[in-house]
């Protein structure tokens, strides 16, 4: 069996899969990338096959691909691809009538036009502003003292949103606290959160055009509370998978797997360096 | 030796040596420092300068006057390019002026607060500014210098375009009276100009400004024709920027009619000998915007490295101030002539910045372009606005690929250079995609 690898390097989080030649997921990991993105990236990989029961010495991993920001850094790789294509690839491979993604990772948040074979037809992100993404809903989150996989649950509890003016990630606590000093409940507010960065997530969409079927991808997508007011806004139900936070990493496995039947591996690997 | 080598080194030389080959950009880098000694040495010879712009800079009316014509936006550019921008923008913003406003003016309010110094020379304070309505900004742009400096300042009001794509030419009755309307300010500037000098209007030195500027323009529009040539024959932004440089330092001299003139030589040679660009040609892209100066070199590798090509670029419309058009004048009606001539130009350039849609989808099949990248710039919301639908417009209307990327002309604050290389490296995956996908279906891929 020859089994590929998909590398996703990100601001927060190191995400690695295998995944076998059935295209079958066999193997994942998730560690905090921190200040050596190389290490993270060997951890997670390490932790991956260790996972999938995947012995190095003996099968070995025919190709590794690179992903995320940190995609050049992953020295042990094959090859980079950047986190749009992967996204897109991996959204299509897990739902075949994906057109539209919407990616929100922890700095980032992608909407891409897909096709429907996963070929990037139109994508835009944010700019050089962190609202809209995950890392406005971890202010949040330290804001009121909450753990992040407590968000989305506490939100749903709320049927009024209070509405959240400020767009800054960085100013965004102290408008919570004030709100949560006049009374709000929390749930209130949350809701509100989830609601503010949703509508970014909207315009972004827009921008390239929402067409059915849409696939909600990254760590956000993990959020019960965003899928809900998602699907609310947009007035259907988006695609989530329970992999979604490792969209990334599936779909470069997915591109290390296509070189491999191209014929283009590299010599077996026999030695990772953690 | 390869073929393209040995073309190379087999190139034609001319009087003083010089291989034609790579000559353009030499001789153009070395015209662009003596402009610059030229401003720098201007006050000890008691030489007049006018503070003028890229967009109708009316360097024939100025340089019959021999008033220099000095460029705050090519300051700017070369503030960016070396790196020392952020410097004057600080000052400027120290001084009051707003992070929004256009980065070229902040770099060029700075330069003014430090008495002219540049890394290029010393720049001489105006006797007097020209600028037209292209640009917004221009006006408020001038009336600084008036109030730093209490020189007049003068405004030559183009009509633009009256709605999208309904243009008027000669013998319409808008025409007509727009021409009236230019020539009557054309008398109003040489009045003006009479005034700074002391010096009594010209009309044969006229002539023969406009006489250079004619072998330019005639020029320059062949320049453009020539990257329909396959592999291209420049890059339209990195080599773009230096011809644009002498487009306008150079306009209405006869050095720059001899630069053009043995520029498009070198030119038609790499074209006839298939010698393109010293990067490989894999993909054939044009550029809508104002290039990313602050990380130039490296904003260019980000392409170059895939084997982008810009084969055009719509900087080379308006930032010519509209030369594109290969616009002649009538020496024997100069100044009628003259002011048909800017009416047409300047009017061309806004529309470039504007309405270059229907522009891009012209040039896809001439020039074999497999890419759009459209570069709004956060200095400038007038232009960058307007990019968004104009992307949608292309893309409805042709099957092209594009990439929007926002940055910035001159303020490294707001580049950065990992979010731009995310998006360029995905565009280039994307037409690697695309090209895959057309290769198994037997469509054409594109002349690269």
């Amino acid at each position: 069996m020859t089994y590929a690898a998909g590398v996703d390097v990100g601001s927060t989080q190191t995400k690695a899969v295998i995944i076998d030649e059935d295209l079958q997921i066999v193997g994942r990991a998730l560690v905090s990338t921190g200040s050596n993105v190389t290490v993270a990236a060997e951890t997670a990989y390490e932790m991956a096959l260790q996972q999938g029961n995947i012995h190095e010495e003996e099968e070995g991993v025919g190709f590794i691909v690179g992903t995320g920001y940190g995609r050049y850094k992953v020295t042990f790789g094959d090859a980079q691809t950047t986190e749009i294509s992967c996204h897109g690839r991996g959204a299509v491979h897990m739902f075949p009538g994906t057109r539209t993604v919407v990616d929100m990772g922890g700095q980032d948040t992608k909407a891409i036009k897909v096709s429907p074979t996963g070929e990037i037809l139109d994508f835009f992100m944010n700019d050089k502003c962190a609202a809209g993404t995950g890392r406005f809903l971890g202010a949040a989150a330290m804001a009121l003292d909450l753990p992040l996989d407590q968000l989305g649950p506490t939100a749903l509890l709320s049927s009024r949103p209070v509405k959240i003016t400020t767009t800054c990630t960085v100013f965004a606590d102290g408008e919570i606290l004030s709100l949560i000093g006049k009374g709000k409940k929390v749930e209130d507010v949350l809701l509100g959160v989830h609601h503010s960065v949703v509508s970014r997530s909207i315009g972004l969409l827009s921008r390239v055009g929402i067409e059915r079927e849409v696939t909600f991808t990254g760590g956000v997508a993990c959020n019960v509370g965003m899928v809900s007011v998602l699907n609310q806004e947009l007035g259907f139900e988006v695609n989530v998978s329970d992999d979604s936070h490792y969209m990334g990493a599936v779909g470069a496995a997915l591109f290390a797997m296509d070189r491999i039947v191209a014929g283009r591996s590299p010599a077996r690997r026999t030695e990772v360096r953690v | 030796m390869s073929s393209t080598s040995q073309l190379i080194q087999d190139a034609p030389v001319d009087k003083r040596g010089t291989s034609i080959v790579g000559r353009g950009n030499k001789e153009g880098n070395r015209l662009f420092r003596e402009w610059y000694g030229e401003l720098t040495s201007a006050p000890e010879r008691k030489e007049h300068s006018a503070y003028v712009f890229v967009m109708g800079s009316l360097a024939e009316i100025l340089r019959s006057f021999d008033i220099h014509t000095i460029f705050p936006e090519i300051n700017g550019l070369q503030q960016a390019v070396r790196h020392v921008a952020d410097d004057y923008i600080g000052q400027a913003e120290d001084y009051g002026f707003s992070a929004d406003v256009c980065g070229y003016v902040k770099a060029d309010v700075g330069l003014q607060l430090r008495g002219g110094d540049h890394p290029m020379g010393k720049i001489p304070p105006p006797s007097l500014a020209v600028y037209t309505n292209a640009c917004n900004t221009y006006v408020k742009w001038a009336e600084i210098w008036e109030r730093m400096y209490h020189v007049p300042t003068f405004t030559m009001d183009i009509p633009g375009s009256r709605a999208a794509g309904r243009l008027t030419w000669p013998g319409h009755v808008d025409f007509e009276n727009d021409r009236k309307y230019v020539a009557g300010q054309i008398n109003e500037l040489i009045k003006l100009c009479e005034q700074v000098t002391g010096r009594r209007f010209d009309i044969d030195k006229l002539r023969e400004t406009m006489a250079h500027t004619n072998t330019m323009s005639r020029k320059w529009k062949r320049l453009i024709e020539l990257n329909k040539s396959t592999p291209a024959v420049y890059n339209a932004v990195t080599d773009g920027t230096v011809f644009l440089g002498m487009m306008n330092g150079y306009r209405g001299r006869p050095e720059g009619a001899k630069y053009f003139t043995d520029l498009v030589e070198e030119m038609e040679y790499k074209a006839a000998n298939g010698i393109g660009t010293p990067f490989e040609e894999k993909y054939r892209l044009a550029f809508v915007g104002v290039p990313c100066y602050p990380i130039f070199r490296r904003f260019s590798e980000m392409f170059t490295e895939w084997g982008g090509s810009f084969v055009g670029s719509s900087y080379l419309w308006f930032a010519s101030g509209g030369a594109n058009l290969g616009y002649e004048y009538d020496l024997e009606h100069p100044l009628e002539s003259l002011a048909e001539g800017l009416l047409v130009t300047v009017r061309d350039s806004m529309d470039s910045m504007f309405y270059s849609d229907k522009n891009l989808i012209e040039m896809i099949e001439p020039y074999g372009i497999d890419g759009i990248v459209y570069h709004p710039i956060k200095s400038c919301r007038t232009v960058s606005t307007g990019l968004a639908d104009n992307r949608r417009a292309v893309m409805e209307a042709t099957d092209v690929a594009t990439l929007f990327v926002e940055s910035d002309h001159m303020d490294k604050r707001v580049v950065s250079e990992a979010q731009l290389k995310n998006r360029v490296d995905a565009f280039f995956e994307g037409l690697a995609t695309r090209r895959q996908r057309l290769t198994s279906t037997g469509a054409p891929t594109g002349r690269a």
